[in-house]
């Protein structure tokens, strides 16, 4: 075998302009495709980060028909006690949970004494959405020391237009579910950054604000149930895991409960698939370009080296023996592209790292992209441009092997 | 060492047939010098190709040692070639990629196989014979058209081949070179007992052969014993 890659090496360097401008091609298709995976990756994981991390966490549990009516957030869809201690007696034994915590979504009227507005909040309990959801703490500024009862958290377009500052007191007016109105103070504790998704807009408040807002009268009531998963990768067997809790059934013998991943609930889900597509779309340019350069260069091999192939076979080479010669030709050239174009690869993802592109997704802006090659991508492109290369080469590799040595030793 | 019993050769092109050999028959002994000559067209080279093992008559058997050949597989009768045929061309067909030293190595890494040990000293051994030895790591664009067909007789005798064609290999070599070639070719033949068998037009190579066999439009018209 040694023997037949030294022959098709000094095969390859003999028109060696020809070996190197495909290579290149190879090799520039190579970076290409690593780059933009790894570019687009970073886009990815960074918006799937925040909406999982500071938004929805992996799954969320409602009442049946809250999803369907959420714009409204209604009240009256809420989760009540007997539900939230059936569901928290199945979370508290499932294996893929690392955590949960509980919110009461509502709309209400925010008055800074002098104008007033309307605001969606979610009322948690810090103690359980922090660890639930890691990266909503990073969103939030200007807060000193834990959240607590008697504060809000504004969000950052609300604190420009009403201008309310940090420790003001604003007072929040809600219609709980039978109708009744009632107002409470609070004090202006953080602003809360935006980020693209559902609820990223909103304002939060401590739980027990809301039970006395909406006068639930100490009985639990919940909006909804946010599961942070210990491994997002087992988003489906976590899923599966949970169904049990649909088998709560309501009044009219119907599941009672519903249960969704973060990627049935945010839009956003969709453009991923988008840029998976696109990733693979550029996957398939990168393996067109591999076919179509190795396929000519070995065709082309084929047409110039017929008196030579004509006088191997005569010699008594076996036909085996010409066609490894030739697909060992078309593996070095797709070894070469694969090798060279994920080093350069690993070192523009380098650079790309040290330069900081920054890039804006609505009013978010100064994004910062942090490209990152993992070994998988890396070693998917190769050995598909590897493999595509074998493939390039086992027609003319074949051609070369069918020669008629009489013939061969014909041609000038 | 080879027989060949009523070879027939059709070449068929659309609807023009054209029956290059015609119903020819050969005994060639072991150890023979034979020349094969004739005008163009004669069917010289046909007739070369079907005893080397490269082409297939249309009809009628051949022999070599006692194997049939007709019928072998393409894979087979490669590695029958490998075995026992070596084979010198008028354009010589050295490999360009390759040196001196690899080119005679060729067919024993690629065909037989042999360990390196082995391979080393038949290839020195050969390259010292044909008078190559100083310019073994030389590539073929490097030597002359002489020395080239030296590397090329080299090459074809290291596999040890019981026989060996050549399709007119002076052809391509000045007088005195050519001269030199017949000796060396002459001189193995001697020593190692190969049997040589040439379709050539050249005089120089009809007049230090053995046998001398006639062919016009596909027959033989002449078998002759030279008395040297």
């Amino acid at each position: 075998m040694n023997n037949i890659l030294k022959i098709s090496y000094r095969n390859l360097k003999r028109n060696y302009r020809r070996t190197l401008l495909t290579a290149s091609l190879i090799t520039i298709g190579v970076i290409f495709v690593l780059i933009y995976t790894a570019m687009s990756g970073s886009f990815k994981s960074y918006t799937v980060g925040q909406i999982t991390d500071s938004l929805m966490g992996h799954i969320q549990i409602h009442k049946k028909g809250y999803v369907a009516s959420v714009d409204n957030l209604p009240l009256d869809k809420n989760l009540n006690a007997k539900m939230v201690e059936f569901i928290e007696s199945k979370l508290e034994s499932n294996p893929f949970i690392e955590s949960y915590s509980y919110r009461i979504k509502f709309g209400a009227m925010f008055s800074n004494f002098t104008s007033t507005t309307n605001i969606r909040l979610n009322a948690i309990d810090p103690e359980d959405e922090f660890p639930t959801l890691p990266l909503l703490e990073s969103r939030i500024s200007d807060m000193n020391g834990t959240f607590k009862p008697g504060e809000i958290i504004v969000p950052e377009l609300l604190i420009k237009g009403m201008d309310v500052k940090i420790g003001d007191t604003i007072v929040l007016v809600a219609n709980n579910k039978n109708g009744s109105v009632n107002g409470i103070n609070l004090k202006v504790a953080g602003i809360v950054g935006q980020v693209m998704g559902p609820g990223g807009r909103d304002g939060y408040i401590h739980i027990e604000d809301a039970k006395k807002a909406l006068r639930m009268n100490n009985e639990l009531e919940v909006s909804e149930i946010v599961i942070r998963l210990k491994n997002v990768e087992k988003l489906k067997e976590a899923e599966k895991s949970l169904q049990p809790i649909l088998e709560k059934l309501n009044k009219e013998g119907k599941p009672a409960l519903e249960i969704h991943t973060w990627q049935q609930l945010s839009p956003f889900y969709n453009i991923i698939k988008m840029i998976d597509v696109m990733n693979i779309s550029i996957q398939i340019i990168l393996i067109s370009i591999v076919l179509i350069s190795i396929l000519n260069v070995m065709i082309m091999s084929v047409f110039e080296r017929v008196r030579e192939i004509g006088t191997i076979a005569a010699m008594g080479t076996p036909p085996l023996t010409i066609v490894k010669l030739f697909l060992c030709e078309g593996l070095m050239l797709g070894v070469f592209g694969a090798v060279v174009g994920s080093i350069l690869s690993l070192g523009i993802v380098y650079l790309l790292n040290i330069v900081k592109i920054t890039y804006s997704i609505g009013q978010q802006s100064g994004l910062i992209l942090t490209p990152s090659l993992g070994l998988s991508e890396i070693l998917s492109v190769s050995i598909i441009v590897i493999f595509i290369s074998l493939v390039a080469s086992i027609s003319p590799a074949i051609k070369a092997s069918r020669l008629d040595p009489v013939e061969a030793l014909r041609t000038y | 060492m080879i027989t060949a019993h009523h070879l027939k050769k059709v070449y068929q092109t659309g609807e023009i047939r054209q029956e290059v050999i015609k119903d020819l028959s050969l005994e060639i002994n072991e150890g023979e010098f034979i020349s094969l000559v004739g005008p163009s067209g004669s069917g010289k080279s046909t007739v070369l190709n079907m005893l080397g093992c490269l082409d297939t008559p249309t009809k009628g058997e051949i022999t070599i040692n006692g194997s049939p050949i007709t019928g072998m597989s393409r894979t087979k009768m490669a590695n029958f070639r490998g075995e026992n045929i070596g084979f010198i061309f008028q354009s010589f067909n050295l490999i360009p990629v390759l040196s001196v030293y690899e080119n005679i190595e060729y067919p024993l890494i690629m065909i037989q196989n042999l360990p390196e040990e082995e391979r080393k000293s038949r290839v020195l051994t050969l390259l010292e014979e044909v008078g190559m030895l100083e310019h073994k790591d030389k590539t073929p664009d490097k030597i002359s058209g002489g020395q080239m067909q030296r590397v090329a007789i080299a090459r074809a005798l290291v596999t040890n081949p019981k026989i060996v064609f050549a399709d007119e290999p002076t052809a391509n070599l000045d007088t005195k070179t050519a001269h030199m070639i017949i000796e060396l070719m002459k001189k193995i033949q001697r020593e190692h007992q190969t049997t040589f068998v040439f379709a050539t037009h050249d005089e120089k190579i009809v007049s230090n052969v053995d046998r001398l066999i006639t062919l016009v439009d596909g027959e033989i018209v002449a078998d002759q014993r030279m008395n040297k």
